[in-house]
């Protein structure tokens, strides 16, 4: 035992550096790299870039997409997990592993699919045509490739923690006279929320982020569904470094705070616990 | 209430089959309009031109150039990151120290970064322009438009995986045989390979997966570094995406049925350790 102490030190000194080089290697001095850039500009400028109409026009479907379809995939992740834990049915197994599809399905993959099933002579998107919905190229294109890839996070979150919820509860609330709705409301809901709100939020977040399916299903046309990611590549492309660096600006901020609003909310669901 | 009591509960018990298979349907039916139906199409697209179809474009010299080049950045970047991730669950595990959470919190952030903001800092560093644009141009180095700003941007973007699957494991499993194999007179080296690797092998080859799932398939950071030059610098999904904007949907679709041949694979892998192992199930 006497021995134990110092030699696991010496072993943990070297993971210790290789572990910080490594992170001041790929992460530390690029996002140094936007950050020095980003202040090498003058408050002045950076506001006239960041409130640019285009500019302005992208957050709008960025931001604003990415949290319709992550309140669609609250709802359908709610009752996904929900049918995945308690109902027993043929073929639930593969339901349950095809719902990581997306984590594992390139994202160019999935852009090249769904725009070609959702285009208006597509499998899907043919039965739309008639009644005048369009889907790939344009907004609503947008939206389903944000469904697709956020798709798993609110199963993924809701599944353990209703897994591990007794039924008794429930059972309780019947016997004593509650409604299905009444008990699903009051006692199955609001444990769950924590659960709910971490998957919506994770989803948010990475259909914010998200170019590959979105470029290809949409029609990257300004104004109307143009994402901040394709206008970022863009102003490379006319090699407009300030333009690009502060709409990224803008990006890695939003994410910074979604990532602090999740740590909140599991906080604030490990106090609930 | 109590004279209520088997009425209200048998109503429950006779509603709950309707409710039971209206959720199940609505369940299959959304999987199926995101999920069951564009896989299918990425299978059906790709044979409709049949064999000689599909065999000329995996024979090509820029699908094979693609190919080559993903094969080649994955190769390079999943086992420097499978390095870091086990050096960083060594260097956290079953330790407290101030700031841990914060530590933990940096290594997960790759995963809040947007991938093009990802390439974008890249670009700021080592692009012509960037802050060690003149030093590389002097060296005659090219790391923007080439290789090395290729497995640069998929590291970025693939750096938590092993990490935070290796960490709960190693607390898991404790110091307790550690410290009895270097009581015994192992060396670290020994114990690490003997004690500590049997322990968290499955919990690695989980992330291993989904890591080099992500490497093979990451496209937007890998779309702002890689210049995107046909032949050359240009990736499995750089591909995919430039064959559709050219209408060529057989090479596309040809593409795409290889990739998505790797994510099946991965979700079955995936599947299978979940099912078999201690390994616990999370969400990226």
């Amino acid at each position: 035992m006497a021995v134990s102490p110092r030699q696991p030190l010496s072993k943990i000194s070297w993971a210790w550096q290789i572990t910080w080089f490594y992170l001041i290697l790929f992460l530390f001095v690029p996002s140094t790299a936007l950050v020095l850039k980003a202040v090498t500009l003058s408050p002045a400028k950076i506001w006239h870039i960041a409130t640019d109409p285009v500019a302005l026009s992208t957050y709008n479907v960025t931001f604003l997409t990415a949290l319709v379809a992550g309140v669609l995939n609250g709802f359908a992740g709610l009752i996904t997990a929900w049918v995945l834990v308690r109902y027993e049915f043929p073929g639930k197994r593969l339901l349950d592993a095809a719902i990581d599809l997306p984590f594992a399905l390139p994202t160019a993959v999935a852009g090249l699919t769904l725009s070609t099933i959702y285009s208006t002579n597509g499998w899907i998107g043919g039965l739309l045509a008639p009644y005048g919905i369009k889907v790939s190229f344009t907004r609503l294109g947008v939206l389903v490739a944000m469904i697709f890839i956020s798709l798993p996070f609110v199963v993924r979150t809701v599944q353990p923690v209703l897994q591990e919820m007794s039924v008794e509860g429930e059972e309780a609330a019947w016997s004593m006279g509650a409604s299905r709705w009444q008990t699903f409301w009051r006692v199955i809901l609001p444990p769950l929320m924590p659960a709910v709100l971490t998957g919506v939020a994770l989803g948010f977040s990475r259909a914010v982020g998200e170019y590959g399916s979105v470029v290809i299903i949409a029609g990257n046309i300004p104004f109307k569904d143009l994402i901040a990611p394709v206008l970022i590549i863009q102003r490379l492309e006319q090699f407009d470094y300030a333009g690009a660096t502060v709409v990224g600006s803008v990006l890695l901020l939003i994410s910074l705070l979604v990532l602090l609003i999740i740590n909140l909310i599991q906080a604030q669901g490990r106090r609930y616990q | 209430m109590t004279a209520e009591l088997p009425e209200s509960k048998s109503q429950a018990t006779a509603g709950i089959d309707w409710v039971k298979g209206g959720l199940i349907a609505f369940v299959v039916i959304y999987l199926a309009l995101l999920l069951f139906v564009p896989a299918a199409n990425v299978f059906y697209q790709a044979i409709q031109g049949g064999w000689p179809g599909m065999v000329k474009v995996l024979t090509s010299r820029l699908f094979l150039n693609a190919l080559k080049l993903t094969l080649i950045a994955t190769v390079i970047s999943v086992p420097l990151n499978t390095i870091f991730g086990i050096c960083a669950a060594l260097a956290i595990a079953n330790k407290t120290f101030r700031g841990r959470t914060l530590l933990l919190s940096i290594i997960d952030l790759p995963f809040s970064i947007s991938p093009v903001v990802a390439g974008l800092m890249l670009i700021l560093l080592y692009g012509n322009r960037g802050w060690f644009g003149p030093l590389l141009q002097a060296g005659g180095i090219k790391i923007i438009f080439a290789l090395p700003g290729i497995v640069m941007a998929t590291i970025f973007v693939t750096m938590p995986f092993i990490a935070r699957e290796v960490l709960p494991a190693l607390e898991e499993s404790g110091t307790e045989q550690e410290e009895a194999a270097f009581t015994l007179g192992a060396s670290p080296w020994q114990t690490f390979w003997r004690v500590t690797l049997p322990s968290i092998k499955w919990s690695l080859l989980y992330g291993l997966i989904l890591c080099n799932a992500r490497a093979m398939g990451e496209f937007g950071a890998v779309a702002v570094v890689s210049g995107n030059i046909t032949g050359k610098t240009q990736t499995l999904p750089l591909f995919i995406e430039e064959s559709h904007t050219q209408y060529d949907n057989q090479a596309a679709y040809t593409a795409a049925l290889l990739l998505a041949c790797l994510a099946i694979v991965t979700l079955v892998l995936k599947y299978l350790l979940e099912r078999n192992t201690a390994v616990r199930r999370t969400y990226h």
